[in-house]
């Protein structure tokens, strides 16, 4: 529970907005303590920007808990940083070491274009969604919740599907800007569930279709996206997604 | 006079006759209606989808990128609903009695019935939608146990309720904005209520992106923009949660209702330092099988697991034996901040208790055991059984933990201590959750009806779904019947242009003070005043000071803050400003609120009124009412009173033991 309080140097990425050119500018930041989170840190680089009359850094974040998928950053190379199954937020100056440089780079795709700074949109996953991410069902249609009971395993499987938080980091971390282990939690957990099934086919069939309208590039099942997902989102996933993409297209008409 | 338009007849009956009876609006009409929704939590995103699936024109805003991280998600434990599927005696009337109770008799009886009433609807619809709920072996649904009740009524999804259920709205909503019958504004904010002839009419927002101040009519103006917890700075709550959206509300004309009544949750990770942004939550479930204690000795120094068994205090164990561990929030806080007080607190900071998980660790490695049929098996493999039941009932808690703090809670008791979490208070509401301005509605949290002076675990989302499902798109389309015959208005109209003026003279004035002072900084200031007397505890002297106080630091603020950046801009600091200034004006009114209150309630715990056994002690005779503010200018608000008049229940002292 002691402190230990550290100085370092961090490498931004700075960018006006989506029309102007970026360029990395470095920082130094003193008396960092290691209880800290990572973005706590950045408030400190900000407080300080701002009361030098500079422009704080912009990035996106909100719940500080790990849950709301809004915070991203790419640190040293990693989308959310060193430590497995973590978000930026979660992450604390305790993975750091004193004096060192940290690279903070935002989530760099083609379908996520740059707002400033940091932030990027990712307005992209909602339009996947609204292509069929969900069980058509009106407020008010539904029979008792225990009427329709569901396979302990089956129900297990579709929650850890639908973790996923949308942040992105799975389209950051792969070499073609894949949004495939996205798009496969939610075709998964819909498909799981027997409330799926009378849309399975032409949810997964107009869910890629957007997936490709958006530009995210192809799976070549690198995995990469699987060892960055801060919620452990299994690329097996993926696999079911491929079966259910065939499924569909051999039986549609 | 506030007219609360509690329908007549029996309380059991109310919601339903006045389903029967309320105004519809016809398919041809409804396309004609424009409603707007502030918020996309809970309670603003399920009311979109229903009000969509109904066939309004809905414009929905968020500030976040996406409706699908709204606070909500956060939330961890579960959503309860009276389905009585554990045949252990619970009834609608049961959660209607436990809420009224938990809320220590500030809470309007029809509301809260139908809260109850309509609670088991919400799982019907959530598992329908596709919401993961956890399962037994058998596949039926599986329940757990919350604080302030005696049922296992709690629905729950790994400790990501929240998440799960916000997702299933989200997808609903997002499902109208393909079908085209809702607008999906994002990384917008909505900075003032248009009111044209006395009625809402159309918002201001800001595109957050580019600056630009936009003007949205709406025949009907619904706020579901959430609490304010973020008054004190420090608090569970999201970093971007505020109460710009509900104050602009009360400024316009909306009496605010019981501000002072705010929530501080007793397992939060405790705070380690002045860098801290924000408190994070451990859920309540973690009382179910947790066990919280201190030290019996004043000055330990040993490590926890170093202190023998007779040597620790289970003290809510032992004030409250008939409840436990899971006393309401009001008083688990209230008990830890006393033993901290008193000196008994744990870790460098001493201001924790610890929660400790060893017993249940070894409680269910011995299930794990008999269900096996093991026998002659050593310890260490039964506490490896059990933390592998432990992993897989609280895992993801357990890990947050570690991440923040470096410990391992397996191994060590993990150390907690109360942090603000929700507010009871909010703009103040009719039944059918229309504020005092005609054709702005208030729900979820931003309202401030159902949980009286302290809401109970797992009623949150209860409330926002119910809130927008279930409840407004009755009562909102009883209201636009009226409204058929009006066309939508221009947004030509001068008073839109007038609010929007007024909006961009405000912005202009925050970034023109031109000082030396950040936003972060004045917030982070006011959070210390509020937290320190208006917080866990409150006086009469301590609360004038934090009047005067607030008072100078608004003063301050207007003088000396600086906002960096340009206008139209994307610019969070020009944001968090517009936010910070607003909360100072309710940190004041809070204050107020608080010393007017000459009683304690629920979260609301005054010094000078308690038991000799240091519980609240209310005054029924004189303080039975809802406190509805209206704001009068600057620095000045005008009470009004609603009479609470319980009818079914006869309020009691409240007793955990």
């Amino acid at each position: 529970m002691s402190q230990n309080t550290m100085n370092l140097k961090v490498k931004v990425w700075r960018q006006k907005n989506a029309n102007t050119q970026g360029a990395f500018v470095t920082y130094d930041v003193a008396g960092i303590s290691d209880e800290m989170s990572f973005l706590e840190m950045l408030d400190i680089l900000n407080e300080k920007l701002i009361t030098e009359g500079g422009d704080p850094v912009a990035f996106d974040h909100d719940c500080r808990e790990g849950i709301c998928g809004m915070c991203s950053l790419y640190i040293n190379g990693k989308p959310h940083g060193p430590w497995q199954a973590n978000t930026t937020c979660q992450l604390h100056m305790r993975a750091f070491k004193d004096g060192e440089t940290i690279v903070i780079e935002p989530w760099r795709a083609n379908s996520f274009p740059i707002v400033k700074d940091l932030t990027v949109d990712r307005s992209a996953f909602d339009r996947i969604i609204q292509a069929g991410g969900y069980i058509s069902v009106n407020t008010g249609n539904a029979v008792d919740g225990n009427s329709l009971p569901i396979e302990k395993q089956n129900a297990d499987d579709a929650f850890a599907a639908a973790m996923c938080i949308g942040c992105g980091a799975c389209v950051a971390a792969c070499k073609n800007s894949s949004a495939m282990l996205f798009l496969s939690a939610k075709v998964s957990h819909l498909a799981l569930l027997p409330q799926g099934a009378p849309e399975r086919k032409s949810r997964v069939l107009n869910m890629v279709a957007q997936m490709d309208k958006e530009g995210f590039g192809s799976c070549t099942n690198t995995g990469a996206c699987e060892a960055t997902c801060p919620k452990e989102i299994s690329i097996a996933n993926i696999a079911r997604l491929n079966k259910e993409y065939l499924g569909a297209s051999l039986s549609a008409e | 006079m506030l007219n609360s338009k509690i329908p007549a007849g029996k309380l059991d009956d109310k919601w339903v006759d006045y389903k029967g009876h309320c105004k519809l609006v016809n398919p041809a009409n409804k396309r004609k209606m424009e409603v707007i929704i502030v918020g996309t939590g809970l309670a603003g995103a399920s009311a979109a989808a229903a009000m969509g699936e109904l066939g309004y024109k809905v414009k929905a805003f968020c500030f976040q990128d996406s409706p699908r991280r709204a606070h909500s998600i956060a939330a961890q434990g579960g959503i309860n609903a009276a389905k009585n599927y554990q045949n252990d005696g619970d009834s609608v009337f049961r959660l209607f009695y436990d809420t009224i109770k938990g809320g220590d008799y500030r809470a309007r009886e029809a509301n809260v019935h139908r809260l109850a009433e309509v609670s088991a609807n919400i799982i019907d619809q959530c598992v329908a939608q596709g919401v993961p709920f956890a399962r037994e072996y058998g596949g039926l649904l599986s329940n757990r146990s919350f604080g302030g009740t005696q049922v296992q009524r709690t629905f729950y999804a790994a400790g990501q309720t929240g998440q799960q259920l916000l997702i299933g709205a989200y997808q609903a909503l997002e499902r109208q904005v393909a079908l085209g019958n809702v607008t999906m504004h994002a990384r917008h904010e909505m900075l003032d209520i248009v009111k044209i002839d006395g009625k809402a009419r159309g918002i201001i927002a800001r595109n957050l992106i580019t600056g630009e101040l936009e003007k949205h009519f709406g025949h009907a103006v619904l706020i579901c923009s959430g609490g304010y917890g973020n008054v004190f700075y420090l608090s569970t709550n999201a970093m971007g949660s505020n109460v710009t959206a509900a104050w602009k509300a009360h400024k316009q004309g909306a009496y605010f209702a019981n501000p002072c009544f705010t929530q501080i949750h007793p397992t939060c990770i405790p705070v380690s330092g002045d860098h801290q942004s924000k408190l994070t939550l451990m859920s309540e479930s973690l009382r179910n099988d947790g066990r919280i204690w201190v030290p019996k000795n004043l000055g330990e120094t040993r490590k926890a697991n170093e202190i023998p068994e007779e040597e620790r205090d289970y003290y809510l164990e032992r004030r409250y034996p008939a409840f436990g561990n899971l006393v309401p929030r009001d008083v688990a806080s209230r008990a830890a901040k006393e033993r901290c007080d008193a000196g008994y607190g744990v870790g460098t900071s001493k201001q924790a208790v610890y929660l400790d998980y060893a017993a249940a660790i070894e409680r269910y490695g011995k299930i794990e055991v008999s269900k096996q049929g093991l026998s002659n098996v050593a310890h260490e493999q039964i506490i490896a059984m059990g933390k592998e039941v432990v992993k897989e009932k609280y895992g993801n808690l357990f890990d947050m933990y570690a991440k923040i703090t470096g410990e391992n809670p397996y191994e060590v008791p993990m150390r907690i201590y109360p942090a603000v979490h929700y507010t009871m208070g909010g703009l103040w509401v009719d039944y059918e959750l229309q504020t005092t301005v005609p054709g702005l509605y208030a729900l979820g949290e931003a309202n401030f009806s159902d949980h009286g002076a302290n809401r109970l675990g797992a009623s949150a989302l209860m409330q926002g779904l119910a809130d927008g499902y279930f409840v407004a798109p009755y009562t909102v389309g009883n209201n636009l019947a009226d409204e058929i015959y009006n066309a939508a208005i221009p947004t030509t109209h001068p008073a839109f242009e007038e609010a929007a003026k007024k909006v961009a003279e405000r912005i202009a004035s925050l970034k023109n003070i031109n000082g030396k002072q950040t936003a972060e900084s004045f917030h982070k200031r006011l959070g210390k005043i509020i937290w320190n007397e208006c917080g866990m505890s409150r006086n009469a002297s301590g609360l004038k000071q934090a009047i005067a106080d607030v008072q100078a630091l608004k003063k301050e603020f207007w003088s000396d803050l600086r906002v960096p950046g340009e206008i139209n801009e994307y610019n969070p600091e020009l944001d968090k400003a517009n936010r910070v200034a607003d909360f100072i004006e309710l940190g004041e009114l809070m204050c107020i609120d608080a010393l007017t209150r000459e009683e304690s309630c629920g979260g609301h715990f005054r010094e000078e009124y308690q038991t000799p056994e240091g519980e609240a002690l209310r005054d029924d005779k004189n303080f039975m009412f809802v406190s509805a503010w209206e704001n009068k200018g600057e620095h000045e608000w005008e009470l009004h009173k609603e009479e609470l008049k319980y009818e079914v229940i006869q309020p009691s002292q409240r007793n955990y033991k």
